[in-house]
Protein backbone atom coordinates (compact mmCIF):
# COMPACT_ATOMS: atom_id res chain seq x y z
CA UNK A 1 0.00 0.00 0.00
CA UNK A 2 2.89 2.35 0.79
CA UNK A 3 4.25 1.76 -2.72
CA UNK A 4 0.90 2.85 -4.22
CA UNK A 5 0.95 6.00 -2.07
CA UNK A 6 4.48 6.78 -3.28
CA UNK A 7 3.44 6.36 -6.91
CA UNK A 8 0.50 8.74 -6.47
CA UNK A 9 2.74 11.33 -4.80
CA UNK A 10 5.30 11.03 -7.59
CA UNK A 11 2.51 11.82 -10.04
CA UNK A 12 1.06 14.84 -8.29
CA UNK A 13 -1.62 13.33 -6.04
CA UNK A 14 -1.22 14.11 -2.32
CA UNK A 15 -1.84 11.09 -0.08
CA UNK A 16 -2.26 10.06 3.54
CA UNK A 17 -1.74 6.48 4.65
CA UNK A 18 -3.72 5.28 7.67
CA UNK A 19 -2.24 2.19 9.30
CA UNK A 20 -1.12 0.24 12.34
CA UNK A 21 2.09 -1.40 11.05
CA UNK A 22 4.37 1.50 11.81
CA UNK A 23 7.69 -0.10 10.95
CA UNK A 24 6.57 -1.41 7.55
CA UNK A 25 5.18 1.97 6.45
CA UNK A 26 8.07 4.03 7.77
CA UNK A 27 10.72 1.73 6.27
CA UNK A 28 9.05 2.11 2.87
CA UNK A 29 8.73 5.87 3.33
CA UNK A 30 5.50 7.75 2.58
CA UNK A 31 4.54 11.42 2.46
CA UNK A 32 1.99 11.44 5.32
CA UNK A 33 1.14 8.68 7.79
CA UNK A 34 -1.57 8.51 10.47
CA UNK A 35 -0.48 5.79 12.89
CA UNK A 36 -2.96 4.21 15.30
CA UNK A 37 -1.34 1.77 17.72
CA UNK A 38 -3.95 -0.98 17.40
CA UNK A 39 -3.82 -4.66 16.44
CA UNK A 40 -3.81 -5.04 12.66
CA UNK A 41 -7.33 -4.88 11.22
CA UNK A 42 -8.83 -1.58 12.38
CA UNK A 43 -6.42 1.18 11.38
CA UNK A 44 -9.27 3.71 11.06
CA UNK A 45 -10.79 3.21 14.52
CA UNK A 46 -12.41 0.58 16.68
CA UNK A 47 -15.38 -1.27 15.18
CA UNK A 48 -18.66 0.62 15.74
CA UNK A 49 -16.90 3.58 17.40
CA UNK A 50 -17.99 6.22 14.88
CA UNK A 51 -16.60 9.12 16.90
CA UNK A 52 -13.12 7.59 17.00
CA UNK A 53 -13.31 6.82 13.27
CA UNK A 54 -14.39 10.41 12.58
CA UNK A 55 -11.41 11.74 14.55
CA UNK A 56 -8.92 9.45 12.77
CA UNK A 57 -10.21 10.39 9.31
CA UNK A 58 -10.22 14.04 10.47
CA UNK A 59 -6.56 13.70 11.47
CA UNK A 60 -5.77 12.39 7.99
CA UNK A 61 -7.55 15.39 6.44
CA UNK A 62 -5.70 17.79 8.75
CA UNK A 63 -2.43 16.22 7.67
CA UNK A 64 -3.26 16.79 4.00
CA UNK A 65 -3.47 20.50 4.73
CA UNK A 66 -0.71 20.90 7.28
CA UNK A 67 2.18 18.53 6.53
CA UNK A 68 4.98 20.43 4.82
CA UNK A 69 7.43 17.62 4.17
CA UNK A 70 7.57 13.90 3.44
CA UNK A 71 7.66 11.22 6.16
CA UNK A 72 5.33 13.14 8.45
CA UNK A 73 3.92 10.63 10.96
CA UNK A 74 1.17 11.55 13.36
CA UNK A 75 0.18 9.08 16.08
CA UNK A 76 -3.46 9.24 17.18
CA UNK A 77 -4.06 9.25 20.96
CA UNK A 78 -6.17 6.10 21.08
CA UNK A 79 -5.41 2.95 23.09
CA UNK A 80 -6.82 -0.48 22.36
CA UNK A 81 -7.62 -1.13 26.04
CA UNK A 82 -5.18 -3.94 26.79
CA UNK A 83 -1.71 -4.87 25.58
CA UNK A 84 -2.15 -8.64 25.31
CA UNK A 85 -2.37 -8.56 21.51
CA UNK A 86 1.14 -7.12 21.22
CA UNK A 87 2.88 -10.33 22.31
CA UNK A 88 0.19 -12.77 21.21
CA UNK A 89 0.27 -11.97 17.48
CA UNK A 90 2.84 -14.13 15.62
CA UNK A 91 4.17 -15.33 18.96
CA UNK A 92 7.13 -17.72 18.85
CA UNK A 93 8.25 -19.37 22.09
CA UNK A 94 8.91 -22.80 23.56
CA UNK A 95 5.19 -23.52 23.87
CA UNK A 96 4.53 -23.37 20.11
CA UNK A 97 7.91 -23.82 18.40
CA UNK A 98 7.30 -27.45 17.45
CA UNK A 99 3.75 -26.78 16.28
CA UNK A 100 4.94 -23.93 14.06
CA UNK A 101 7.63 -26.12 12.49
CA UNK A 102 4.97 -28.77 11.73
CA UNK A 103 2.61 -26.15 10.25
CA UNK A 104 5.37 -24.92 7.96
CA UNK A 105 6.17 -28.44 6.78
CA UNK A 106 2.49 -29.15 6.17
CA UNK A 107 2.08 -25.96 4.14
CA UNK A 108 5.10 -26.70 1.98
CA UNK A 109 3.79 -30.22 1.38
CA UNK A 110 0.37 -28.87 0.29
CA UNK A 111 1.99 -26.29 -1.97
CA UNK A 112 4.20 -28.93 -3.60
CA UNK A 113 1.14 -31.11 -4.20
CA UNK A 114 -0.80 -28.22 -5.71
CA UNK A 115 2.13 -27.49 -8.03
CA UNK A 116 2.30 -31.11 -9.06
CA UNK A 117 -1.44 -31.03 -9.81
CA UNK A 118 -1.00 -27.90 -11.94
CA UNK A 119 1.80 -29.52 -13.92
CA UNK A 120 -0.33 -32.60 -14.59
CA UNK A 121 -3.27 -30.46 -15.74
CA UNK A 122 -1.18 -28.28 -18.06
CA UNK A 123 1.01 -31.13 -19.30
CA UNK A 124 4.21 -29.44 -18.15
CA UNK A 125 7.13 -31.63 -17.07
CA UNK B 1 0.31 7.31 32.49
CA UNK B 2 4.09 7.62 32.94
CA UNK B 3 6.02 4.38 32.70
CA UNK B 4 9.56 3.22 31.99
CA UNK B 5 10.14 0.48 29.44
CA UNK B 6 13.26 -1.23 28.16
CA UNK B 7 11.65 -1.92 24.75
CA UNK B 8 9.70 0.10 22.19
CA UNK B 9 5.94 -0.23 22.67
CA UNK B 10 4.69 -0.58 19.14
CA UNK B 11 4.88 -3.97 17.48
CA UNK B 12 7.54 -4.50 14.82
CA UNK B 13 5.87 -6.55 12.13
CA UNK B 14 9.15 -6.79 10.20
CA UNK B 15 10.89 -8.45 13.16
CA UNK B 16 7.81 -10.46 14.17
CA UNK B 17 7.06 -11.92 10.74
CA UNK B 18 10.73 -12.76 10.11
CA UNK B 19 10.92 -14.76 13.34
CA UNK B 20 7.51 -16.35 12.85
CA UNK B 21 8.23 -17.62 9.34
CA UNK B 22 11.74 -18.71 10.35
CA UNK B 23 10.09 -20.85 13.07
CA UNK B 24 7.95 -22.38 10.31
CA UNK B 25 11.13 -23.38 8.50
CA UNK B 26 11.36 -20.62 5.88
CA UNK B 27 15.04 -19.78 5.76
CA UNK B 28 14.88 -16.79 3.40
CA UNK B 29 13.24 -13.84 5.18
CA UNK B 30 10.94 -11.54 3.20
CA UNK B 31 12.72 -8.38 2.19
CA UNK B 32 10.57 -5.32 2.80
CA UNK B 33 10.56 -2.19 0.67
CA UNK B 34 12.97 0.45 1.96
CA UNK B 35 13.62 3.92 0.58
CA UNK B 36 15.92 6.63 1.85
CA UNK B 37 13.70 9.34 0.40
CA UNK B 38 9.96 9.81 -0.04
CA UNK B 39 8.08 11.83 -2.68
CA UNK B 40 5.83 14.66 -1.49
CA UNK B 41 3.10 16.62 -3.28
CA UNK B 42 1.48 19.52 -1.43
CA UNK B 43 -2.27 20.03 -1.67
CA UNK B 44 -2.96 22.16 -4.75
CA UNK B 45 -6.07 23.97 -3.52
CA UNK B 46 -8.21 24.28 -0.39
CA UNK B 47 -9.35 20.91 0.91
CA UNK B 48 -12.94 22.19 0.94
CA UNK B 49 -12.73 22.25 -2.86
CA UNK B 50 -10.92 18.92 -3.32
CA UNK B 51 -12.34 15.56 -4.28
CA UNK B 52 -10.95 12.88 -1.96
CA UNK B 53 -10.74 9.15 -2.72
CA UNK B 54 -9.94 6.03 -0.74
CA UNK B 55 -7.85 2.90 -1.38
CA UNK B 56 -8.14 -0.37 0.56
CA UNK B 57 -6.35 -3.72 0.60
CA UNK B 58 -9.66 -5.54 1.28
CA UNK B 59 -11.33 -7.53 -1.50
CA UNK B 60 -14.83 -7.67 -2.95
CA UNK B 61 -17.28 -10.04 -1.25
CA UNK B 62 -17.99 -11.93 -4.49
CA UNK B 63 -14.34 -13.02 -4.81
CA UNK B 64 -13.92 -16.70 -5.69
CA UNK B 65 -12.05 -18.53 -2.93
CA UNK B 66 -10.01 -21.73 -2.90
CA UNK B 67 -10.18 -24.62 -0.39
CA UNK B 68 -7.98 -22.72 2.06
CA UNK B 69 -10.37 -19.75 1.98
CA UNK B 70 -8.04 -17.51 0.00
CA UNK B 71 -9.05 -15.50 -3.05
CA UNK B 72 -8.20 -17.43 -6.23
CA UNK B 73 -7.14 -14.28 -7.99
CA UNK B 74 -6.39 -10.96 -6.42
CA UNK B 75 -7.56 -8.33 -8.81
CA UNK B 76 -7.58 -4.58 -8.72
CA UNK B 77 -11.01 -3.04 -8.73
CA UNK B 78 -12.88 0.26 -8.57
CA UNK B 79 -16.28 0.08 -6.89
CA UNK B 80 -19.17 2.46 -6.13
CA UNK B 81 -18.59 4.27 -2.83
CA UNK B 82 -22.18 5.41 -2.34
CA UNK B 83 -23.88 3.53 -0.86
CA UNK B 84 -20.85 2.06 0.87
CA UNK B 85 -20.74 -1.75 0.88
CA UNK B 86 -21.72 -3.37 4.17
CA UNK B 87 -18.80 -5.79 4.23
CA UNK B 88 -15.56 -6.55 2.43
CA UNK B 89 -13.57 -9.78 2.01
CA UNK B 90 -10.66 -9.75 4.46
CA UNK B 91 -10.31 -13.42 5.48
CA UNK B 92 -7.11 -14.00 3.52
CA UNK B 93 -5.34 -10.83 4.60
CA UNK B 94 -2.70 -10.50 7.30
CA UNK B 95 -4.44 -9.01 10.37
CA UNK B 96 -5.05 -9.96 13.98
CA UNK B 97 -8.02 -12.33 13.81
CA UNK B 98 -7.81 -13.13 17.53
CA UNK B 99 -7.83 -9.58 18.90
CA UNK B 100 -10.41 -8.03 16.59
CA UNK B 101 -12.74 -8.37 13.57
CA UNK B 102 -13.59 -6.52 10.37
CA UNK B 103 -17.40 -6.54 10.64
CA UNK B 104 -17.53 -2.75 10.66
CA UNK B 105 -16.41 -1.40 7.28
CA UNK B 106 -15.54 2.02 8.68
CA UNK B 107 -12.94 0.53 11.02
CA UNK B 108 -10.69 -0.14 8.00
CA UNK B 109 -12.38 1.58 5.03
CA UNK B 110 -14.14 4.66 6.41
CA UNK B 111 -16.27 5.54 3.37
CA UNK B 112 -19.20 6.62 5.55
CA UNK B 113 -17.00 8.89 7.66
CA UNK B 114 -15.54 10.45 4.48
CA UNK B 115 -19.05 10.99 3.09
CA UNK B 116 -19.96 12.79 6.34
CA UNK B 117 -16.96 15.10 5.92
CA UNK B 118 -18.11 15.82 2.36
CA UNK B 119 -21.66 16.56 3.55
CA UNK B 120 -20.28 18.91 6.20
CA UNK B 121 -18.11 20.80 3.69
CA UNK B 122 -14.73 19.81 5.20
CA UNK B 123 -13.81 18.33 1.80
CA UNK B 124 -15.22 19.30 -1.61
CA UNK B 125 -16.56 15.83 -2.37
CA UNK B 126 -15.87 12.14 -1.91
CA UNK B 127 -14.93 10.20 -5.03
CA UNK B 128 -17.91 8.26 -6.47
CA UNK B 129 -15.70 5.16 -6.44
CA UNK B 130 -13.18 3.64 -4.06
CA UNK B 131 -10.26 1.49 -5.17
CA UNK B 132 -9.07 -1.96 -4.14
CA UNK B 133 -5.45 -3.01 -4.41
CA UNK B 134 -4.44 -6.52 -3.38
CA UNK B 135 -1.55 -7.03 -1.00
CA UNK B 136 1.08 -8.59 -3.24
CA UNK B 137 4.10 -10.58 -2.18
CA UNK B 138 5.77 -9.09 -5.26
CA UNK B 139 6.67 -5.43 -4.84
CA UNK B 140 7.27 -5.26 -8.60
CA UNK B 141 3.62 -6.10 -9.29
CA UNK B 142 2.46 -3.43 -6.87
CA UNK B 143 4.71 -0.74 -8.33
CA UNK B 144 4.51 -1.59 -12.02
CA UNK B 145 0.97 -2.99 -12.42
CA UNK B 146 -1.23 -1.87 -9.53
CA UNK B 147 -0.06 1.65 -8.69
CA UNK B 148 -0.34 3.00 -12.29
CA UNK B 149 -3.88 1.59 -12.56
CA UNK B 150 -4.94 3.30 -9.31
CA UNK B 151 -3.49 6.56 -10.67
CA UNK B 152 -5.46 6.10 -13.88
CA UNK B 153 -8.75 5.61 -11.96
CA UNK B 154 -7.86 8.54 -9.77
CA UNK B 155 -7.60 10.78 -12.86
CA UNK B 156 -10.80 9.37 -14.40
CA UNK B 157 -12.70 10.24 -11.22
CA UNK B 158 -11.06 13.65 -10.70
CA UNK B 159 -9.57 12.60 -7.34
CA UNK B 160 -7.29 15.34 -5.97
CA UNK B 161 -6.19 13.71 -2.73
CA UNK B 162 -6.16 10.08 -1.64
CA UNK B 163 -6.49 8.34 1.72
CA UNK B 164 -5.05 4.83 1.76
CA UNK B 165 -5.71 2.32 4.47
CA UNK B 166 -3.91 -1.00 4.84
CA UNK B 167 -5.48 -3.68 7.06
Amino acid sequence: MSLVARHLEENGVPTVLMGSARDIVEECGVARFVFTDFPLGNPCGKPWDTEMQRLIVGTALDLLERAWMARTTVQTPFRWGNDEWRDAFMRVDDSNREALAREGEERRRRQAEAKKGDRLRTGQP
Amino acid sequence: MNQRRAYRSYVSYIDGSREYYAAQGYSQPYTWAHHDDAPFTPLQKPLSKCRVGMVTTAGKMDAEVDRQGRRKTRELYAMAANPAPKRMFTADLFWDKVATHTDDLDSFLPLNRLAEYAAGGRIGSASPRFYGVPTEYSQGKTSLRDAPKILEWCREDGVEAMLLSAL
